[in-house]
């Protein structure tokens, strides 16, 4: 049944027509009429599946393209791989859906429709629930649930009295007419339905606070070192429009140790089991500092900062001798894991060595083999680590103070060192061995090697107001699902003296309700037996 | 003992079973064709409507003169059926309590286990609405699922028992898993109903219902049991999704960061909260409607399947 057909079967006696809800045909324009025309439009329910629908559509993309924010390499790759077709998504925004414009366009309109939709509906509700319940058809008759009966020896006042009791015992509530009682009951579903929509309002407030105001960066700290929050510690770094560099709390993290373990049976070999480092944690400058443990999934909150444990990998520690015969480097050097098995990259610079600057590149290994395939690590965890280098030399640079990339090799302005038979130098080094260069260049010993993690450093806030805006949202949900709004009417009408004709007649205003039959012929039962007892269902 | 061997060899089984339930419902239908339209589900949705039929059930056709031999075929097929289903549903609960035990944790770290749970969970729900509202005119698509279901688990998704991974070790995991199998389960039997809603209301616009279409209730009851099986299923799924967010900002410090997987389950999100407005927008109830809800179903499975298999991303845990 429709909703037209419905209001027909409600319309109160003597108004037989019914004006047309809204103009089918866009008023005479003028700017002022263009404009409501448009809102009516944008603020239709049509609208909002439409716009419903476009969203689930534009998002679709996004989990297929690689996306910028998630994977930058993958983006790169993407590119190199699709001459023609990498440009035009770049173009039209594929590599950034969820902010590009068009997304953000629909979503937007589509609140806006939410906005334009509750509006009105905040209203008219806020007078269903001063008002009284709707007044009696005409014709009862006509109703989806409708039944009959007689009773002899009752004065139609008396049985609209037990009805009006009966119904508002039920939790109806009940208006009394003179020759009839109605009732309705269901008022907190469009409740729940404008609970609903308003939190998604607040949801989107909630994001935005975050996406506005919030920060997160990543750090790689070597086990033994730390961390303390002010940019130049972050090796990337975003934030919201809105959010400044005194934002940042002032606190350190002082990385003690890390343990990784992993999955060494035949099943899912190699598969992470655990993570867990240990670290002391310095409030503000001065304040003494404290330990914690930190795991994946059980993030640090230093006055609101999180901070996350969300990867790990390997640092050779090196000791680098130059032409001269000093210590021209010495310590661990980050390398990147490249794989599962943590096959890790990395690059050694020795920029100090005189007469000469040196420069090492190459993969650590934790489980080196060397087979047809290469150097290749077998396994994630440093059961048999090896580091394979080529070196590089070149007259000393002068000092430019621009910012390096600490994992690449700029390689002008030095050249290839070459073993004797003329070929690239390749060599292998296990922990505590080392390796002399030719020309008396210098020599460079693996000392062994420690491992890194990588912070992440971040702050979202509004969390608590979109948390709490789900929280409402699935509540009014629920309300708006579950609550069964209803209307019976009950009239009692006697001719001339004989037995009083009583009409039980019900509607079901949501959807996909059951019952109504059932409670419409309770009550009727109420009078058929002659007794009092209130309606209960029957199966 | 061997509990993953049992586990696996329970469920191997209820395939099996399921199938041979899937058999009997099909030959409960097959000799439905020649057997009067008035039946069982017809029968109880008179139930109660004393003095005005309601409307609901008059778009079936009036029922010819009943063959009792005819129907208690019937009967008895759908009965073996009902029977085997029950006996299929308590094989796979043996095949995940012991996958559980097994594993020494909750058996929800993979796709086989989530597979085999949410089976569980179809399977529990339909044979609720069977025995208790007798709505067995679900037994045919509901066996064929979950044979296939638990088919394809033990053969394609299958993997050993394996201790979980540390990004799945919170309590946020377990709540958003569970939830998310029972809502997948809701969403599953609301499918199924919104298929079989279109096929009865073909089948009745032309005038012409017959066989296993003849069996089911009116499009107008299978459509009221489609929306509650979605309604039932969309504040949950609302809340599964929450309850991965909450579990993302443990593991990664971000609540929502457009993963393949999260932006599927929104989009899936999103296309029921289509059904539901479309179911009250004129114009694009029944039909429409109906053809949305099984557009958020394909989209269910294609995040389950489809992401874990194909795409890579945090979530693909599904260790194939
Ligand atoms: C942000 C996007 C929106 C989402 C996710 C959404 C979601 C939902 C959901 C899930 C329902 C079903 C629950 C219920 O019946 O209360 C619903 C109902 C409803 N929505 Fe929305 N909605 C959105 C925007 C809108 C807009 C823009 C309008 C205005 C045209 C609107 C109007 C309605 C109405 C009138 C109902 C009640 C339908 C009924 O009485 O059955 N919604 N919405």
């Amino acid at each position: 049944m429709t909703d037209t057909q419905l209001s027909d079967l409600l319309s109160p006696p003597g108004a037989d027509a019914r004006p047309p809800a809204r103009p089918t045909q866009p008023p005479s324009l003028g700017l002022g009429g263009g404009l409501r025309f448009l809102w009516t439009q944008l603020t239709s329910m049509r609208t909002a599946l439409v716009l419903l629908f476009a969203l689930a559509l534009a998002a679709i993309p996004g989990s297929l393209v690689p996306q910028h924010s998630i994977s930058p390499v993958r983006v790169s790759e993407f590119i190199e791989e699709h001459q023609t077709l990498g440009p035009i998504y770049d173009k039209v925004g594929l590599f950034n859906v969820y902010t590009s414009p068009w997304f953000s366009a629909i979503y937007l309109l589509l609140f806006v429709s939410l906005v334009g939709c509750i509006i009105p509906r905040v209203g008219v509700y806020a007078k269903a629930l001063r008002g009284r319940p709707p007044r009696t058809p005409r014709n009862l008759s006509r109703l989806p649930a409708y039944t009959r009966t007689e009773v002899a020896d009752a004065a139609p006042a008396d049985i609209l009295d037990q009805a009006s009791a009966r119904l508002t015992a039920q939790r109806y509530r009940v208006a009394r007419h003179d020759d009839s009682v109605s009732a309705e009951r269901g008022y907190l579903r469009e409740t729940g339905n404008l609970v609903f929509h308003v939190s998604l309002l607040f949801l989107l407030l909630g994001v935005a606070i975050g996406s506005l105001y919030g920060f997160r960066g990543t750090s790689v700290v070597i086990t033994g070192k730390g961390f303390s929050n002010n940019l130049t510690q972050y090796d990337d770094f975003s934030a919201g429009a809105w959010f400044s560099d005194s934002d940042l709390h002032p606190f350190t993290v002082g990385v003690k140790s890390f343990e990784a373990k992993f999955e060494t049976g035949t099943v899912q070999r190699g598969a992470a089991r655990l993570f867990e480092a240990v670290v002391a944690v310095t409030e503000s400058p001065g304040s003494t500092p404290v330990k914690h443990k930190l795991e994946v999934n059980k993030p640090l909150n230093i006055n609101g900062t999180t901070v996350h444990l969300i990867g790990h990998g390997y640092a050779p520690t090196v000791t680098v001798k130059d032409g001269a015969g000093n210590v021209a480097f010495s310590g661990p050097v980050v390398f990147l894991p490249q794989d599962g098995n943590f096959t890790s990259a990395g690059v050694i610079k020795v920029p100090d060595g005189r007469p000469e600057r040196l420069a090492f590149e190459g993969f650590f290994l934790p489980t080196a083999v060397v087979d047809q395939q290469g150097p290749r690590s077998v396994f994630p965890d440093a059961m048999n680590p090896a580091l394979f280098l080529n070196a590089w030399s070149g007259p000393p640079k002068k000092e430019t103070g621009l910012p390096e990339n600490v994992y690449s090799l700029d390689t002008r302005g030095l050249s290839q060192l070459k073993d004797a038979g003329g070929d690239t130098l390749r060599m292998a080094l296990a922990p505590g061995s080392s390796y002399t260069l030719p020309d008396g260049k210098g020599t460079i010993e693996m000392n062994g090697w420690v491992r890194w993690v990588k912070l992440q450093i971040g702050e979202t806030p509004g969390v608590a107001i979109a948390l709490g805006a789900i929280g409402f949202a699935v509540g009014g949900l629920c309300l708006s699902l579950f609550i069964r709004p209803r209307r019976i009417w009950v009239r009692a009408s006697q001719v001339n003296g004989g037995p009083t004709l009583v009409e039980v007649a019900g509607l079901d205003r949501a959807d996909a309700r059951a019952g109504l039959d059932e409670d419409v012929a309770d009550l009727a039962a109420g009078w058929l037996s002659d007794t009092s007892g209130k309606g209960t269902g029957t199966r | 003992m061997n509990y993953e061997y049992y586990s696996s060899v329970t469920l191997v089984t209820s395939v099996v079973v399921y199938m041979l339930a899937m058999f009997a419902h099909a030959a409960e239908w097959a000799s439905a064709r020649d057997v009067a339209v008035e039946n069982s589900a017809r029968r109880r949705e008179l139930v109660g409507v004393r003095s005005v039929d309601a409307g609901a059930a008059g778009t079936d056709p009036p029922p010819s003169a009943p063959d009792p031999a005819a129907g208690q075929r019937v009967e008895m097929f759908g009965r073996i059926g009902v029977a085997l289903t029950v006996i299929g549903f308590g094989l796979s609960v043996v095949g995940v309590v012991a996958r559980g035990v097994a594993a020494g944790r909750a058996p929800w770290g993979n796709m086989f286990e989530f597979t085999i749970s949410a089976m569980v969970f179809v399977v529990a729900t339909y044979l609720v609405l069977a025995i208790r509202s007798g709505m067995r005119w679900l037994g045919l698509p509901i066996t064929l699922l979950a044979a296939v279901g638990n088919g394809l688990a033990v053969t394609v998704f299958y993997v050993a028992v394996a201790p979980l991974v540390p990004a799945l070790h919170s309590v946020w995991f377990v709540i958003h898993i569970v939830a998310a199998a029972i809502a997948g389960a809701a969403f599953n039997v609301g499918g199924i109903a919104s298929i079989l809603y279109l096929m009865k209301k073909r089948a009745e616009d032309r005038g012409a219902v017959r066989g296993y279409l003849a069996r089911v209730p009116s499009s107008k009851r299978i459509d009221l049991i489609a929306y509650r099986c979605h309604a039932f299923a969309f504040p949950l799924w609302t809340f599964t999704v929450a309850a991965g967010a909450v579990w993302a900002e443990y593991a990664w410090g971000r609540y929502w960061g457009w993963d393949p997987k999260e932006t599927w389950a929104l989009v899936t999100w999103v296309i029921y909260a289509c059904y539901l407005h479309a179911r009250s927008t004129a114009g694009w109830k029944g039909s429409r409607a109906a053809a949305i809800a099984i557009l958020g179903l394909a989209s269910f499975w294609f995040n389950f399947v489809g992401i874990n298999l194909l795409v890579s991303g945090l979530h693909s845990y599904a260790g194939v």
